[in-house]
């Protein structure tokens, strides 16, 4: 093995850290821990499946002290009795098939665990435990010594159990079976031979195919039924209308044909027509189990935190019991849930869920500090001022956007079309019958019901859920992810994209350092990054990585001053690196920037400034939408990046700062009444309002599986200059479905000319219906297929 | 030729027979995850495997 890349998870090995073991090489002692547990155990064809699999497992001392708490755990288990317990945990982590391999051999690394079953497409793994052998935190904490880290979250603590609906899917089998098995019943009928035994037979066999239509007519079309009446309801004519119609007219006369021995009626189209339809329905859900498109603060916030009672005793309380007054512990990397003030001397917060500001702040004894924050460093301690849910970021939640439960906001193509449709076809049929009723009655009610049978839009009605289950698949591959179909047409009709500043058009994690002032030697910088070295601060992290790698020295009098800097001496000289009153300059105050100031030997030397770094490809898709779309940015942000902003984006992009989460809800709000279709691209918690109350909000999310609020479609931060792509494909999806539902009422325009004229055979019924499905689903597909291929091409070409 | 009374009826019985396999697979949660199980069956021969493999690295350790 002569790769440089851990064996455990992958990384790339800094030399001097390398650890070699068992003859591979490891890129920390975490990564050998869990190749070692392994071995012990035999289980290192975990690493046989895919290579590297592994994640470097966290520190997480006392993390979960909380699932010692008997409440708690009865919470998050799926079943419990004295000797087995069942709890689902969702494990961000697992990615490939060597995760699903080991976490299925749990038993062997645990006693007491009986079984254990993964759920790839949510990530989830369910655990069947003995709890009097093994409790549910040193089953947490073995996860997690192995790099699976699940995550817990208030989330979990309130939905018990869900229920899955699989109503579709049993319609579905319901459908297929009786469409199957008429198909097969209805053969003879269709070469109407005139042969003994068939004719003698023919009564049993309409009969039989009859009582196979009942369950499909009955069960599975139900849901047209209860939509149709719905919408004649509220006076909207949608596509179920006439398809609900088209059905009940197909039964009705299929039934008084075989009672009255006029023919075979039309038992094969109707459950023909009905199976393939809720086929389409099926194919437009497309479901990422994974993600959750409906999150709030509860799957940011922690289930439980340590409470210091008044006796000086710790103890885990659910975060829901946590009252005004009382004294709170947090932890390293933990989250704060409540308002409150500040005890311990001082701490650095970082708000990045809320604000996308990835830089942590520094508070003080005394400082108010607001629910969402993360504790950077060590512990602190805090007192509570509010309630959960009332602090400040959770008050969010109880705007009217979230308290609406809107079914459908907008009416969709398919129902547009409908509205024309509906009153036309009603028209000829009646038509129809009034001219043929001069001549023939029966005549006139054959042509009537033949009439609202063949115009049944099956294939209008297949068009859409097609097109747009095709493009969302199309979508999915590229990691743009939506909510549901009716996603694509809303995209399709944006006219203003409103960008959040920090942690959408900017980058969370990186931020670029530049250098300002007198320029400082080599040997300077090296004794600097020395000096960084023994600093945990944030800053100091991003520095120490920023300046180029170079060998060890020794430091004498290294003090670090909370808050303020750090300073030490190095080779005889005295450094010292923080902000400009510690340094003893002046500060500037009307430039708002992060930085840190530089002085050797009380020299000032300058400054490292820490800028946002915008996104790959930024520049480009700004030029590119502006010529379609009204561009905005808000920004919860000072000011202080309006000039760099200016410069990179195209003019007549407009620029508004010191947003908070209100207001920016305030804005969108306001847009939408100007009469704009509003697409809100949006990452933090400080964009929920802002995303719900959009037309569309989009999230960005450098990591999928877990952080993202509530919005209609997720995109993974790396594919963020795609966005252009996925605007155009959307409105191309729009272009297909309007073509095939040309082609569809062309088919209708066949069908009815069989029909007005009384020559609708059930023969030509059956062939009509399926050839106009099995072309329109190839077009739109074929045609959704080649405009995503076409335009990848096109913005591929652009971007290089 | 009216066996074909039979024959039907017990065409249709099997047809149901399968039916209710079908909701009783899907009642069961079979459907749900339809990935996952595609790996598994993959794996039950690699596990008898491995003691053999372990043991020679455990001896170089010790070596």
């Amino acid at each position: 093995m002569d790769t440089q890349n851990c064996f455990h998870c992958g990384l790339d090995i800094i030399k001097a850290e390398e650890i070699i073991f068992d003859n591979k090489e490891f890129c920390c002692n975490g990564c050998k821990t869990v190749y070692e547990i392994f071995s012990v155990n035999d289980l290192t064809c975990y690493y046989d499946f895919e290579k590297s699999p592994g994640a470097t497992p966290l520190d997480i001392k006392g993390k979960y002290e909380f699932l010692d708490n008997e409440n708690i755990i009865s919470k998050l288990l799926d079943f419990q009795e004295t000797a087995t317990a069942i709890v689902s945990l969702s494990i961000p982590h697992i990615h490939c098939s060597s995760c699903i391999w080991i976490l299925e051999n749990l038993q062997r690394l645990q006693k007491g665990i009986s079984s254990s079953q993964v759920n790839f497409p949510e990530k989830k793994v369910r655990i069947t435990y003995n709890p009097e052998e093994v409790s549910l935190s040193e089953i947490v904490y073995l996860l997690s010594s192995i790099g699976y880290e699940p995550y817990i979250s208030l989330e979990n603590y309130e939905t018990g159990s869900k229920s899955v609906d699989r109503s579709l899917t049993y319609k579905l089998g319901v459908a297929f079976f009786c469409f199957g098995n008429i198909m097969l019943l209805s053969f003879p009928e269709y070469f109407e031979v005139k042969e003994y035994w068939l004719d003698a037979y023919r009564p049993f066999f309409r009969w039989l195919i009859f009582a196979l239509s009942l369950p499909s007519f009955f069960y599975s079309a139900s849901s047209y039924y209860v939509s149709a009446y719905k919408s004649i309801k509220s006076r909207m004519l949608n596509i179920d209308i006439p398809i609900a119609l088209g059905i009940i007219v197909m039964f009705v006369r299929s039934t008084i044909d075989i009672i009255f021995d006029y023919g075979s009626g039309f038992f094969d189209s109707l459950t023909g027509l009905i199976f393939f339809m809720l086929l389409g329905k099926m194919f437009q859900i497309k479901t990422y189990s994974f993600l959750s498109f409906e999150r709030d603060f509860k799957s940011y916030f922690p289930i439980a935190i340590t409470r210091i009672n008044p006796d000086s005793t710790e103890q885990s309380v659910p975060v829901y019991d946590i009252v005004k007054g009382d004294r709170l512990l947090i932890r390293n990397q933990e989250l704060i849930p409540v308002d409150g003030i500040l005890i311990s001397d001082n701490a650095s917060i970082d708000y990045s869920f809320v604000t996308g500001e990835a830089v942590p702040i520094t508070k003080n004894s005394g400082d108010k500090i607001f629910a969402g924050g993360k504790q950077i460093g060590k512990v602190i301690e805090m007192d509570v001022l509010h309630s959960t849910s009332q602090s400040y970021l959770t008050q969010l939640w109880s705007n009217d956007v979230f308290q609406k439960n809107v079914e459908q906001k907008h009416k969709n193509i398919t129902d547009t079309i409908s509205h024309y449709f509906t009153p036309i076809l009603l028209l000829i049929a009646f038509v129809s019958f009034g001219y043929w009723i001069f001549i023939d009655t029966i005549t006139a009610f054959n042509v009537f019901t033949s009439i609202l049978i063949v115009a049944c839009p099956c294939a209008l009605a297949l068009t859409a859920p097609f097109t747009m289950g095709n493009v969302l698949r199309i979508l999915g591959k590229q990691k743009f992810y939506l909510k549901n179909a009716l996603v694509i047409e809303q995209l399709a009709k944006v006219d203003t994209i409103v960008f959040d500043k920090t942690g959408t058009i900017t980058t969370n994690k990186k931020t670029s350092i530049s250098y300002q002032g007198n320029p400082i030697s080599d040997n300077d910088n090296l004794s600097l990054k020395n000096l960084l070295r023994a600093s945990n601060h944030p800053l100091s992290r991003m520095l120490y990585d920023f300046l180029p790698n170079m060998e060890k020295k020794r430091i004498a009098d290294f003090e670090e001053i909370s808050g303020k800097g750090i300073q030490g001496t190095i080779d005889g000289k005295q450094m010292k690196i923080g902000s400009a009153s510690f340094v003893g300059k002046k500060e500037d105050n009307t430039l708002l920037q992060t930085a840190v100031h530089i002085t050797i030997d009380a020299v000032y030397f300058g400054k490292y400034v820490f800028n946002n770094e915008y996104r790959e490809g930024l520049d480009r898709l700004f030029k590119v939408l502006k010529d379609n779309y009204q561009l905005k940015v808000l920004s919860g942000d000072n000011d202080g990046e309006r000039r760099v902003l200016e410069t990179i984006l195209p003019k007549g992009t407009e620029l508004i700062f010191n947003q908070n989460p209100e207001q920016k809800l305030e804005f969108i709000k306001k847009l939408q009444q100007q009469g704009s279709n509003v697409l809100m691209v949006g990452d933090g918690l400080n964009d929920a309002g802002a995303l719900a109350q959009s037309n569309i909000g989009v999230s960005i999310s450098e990591n999928v599986n877990v952080f993202s609020p509530a919005c209609d479609a997720i995109l993974e931060a790396n594919e963020f200059q795609k966005l252009h792509y996925f605007l155009m494909l959307s409105k191309k999806a729009m272009t297909t479905i309007k073509m095939s539902f040309a082609l569809s009422l062309l088919y209708n325009v066949v069908g009815l000319s069989f029909a007005i004229t009384g020559n609708l055979r059930p023969l030509v019924a059956a062939i009509i219906m399926p050839l106009s499905t099995i072309t329109i689903v190839s077009f739109v597909t074929v045609m959704s297929n080649y405009y995503a291929r076409r335009l990848k091409h096109k913005s591929k070409k652009f971007n290089k | 030729m009216s066996v074909i009374y039979l024959l039907i009826s017990i065409s249709i019985f099997v047809a149901v027979g399968f039916f209710i396999a079908f909701i009783v697979a899907v009642k069961s949660g079979q459907y749900d995850d339809d990935y996952t199980p595609s790996v598994r069956m993959l794996f039950d021969d690699e596990i008898k495997k491995t003691p053999k493999k372990e043991i020679q690295t455990t001896e170089e350790k010790q070596n």
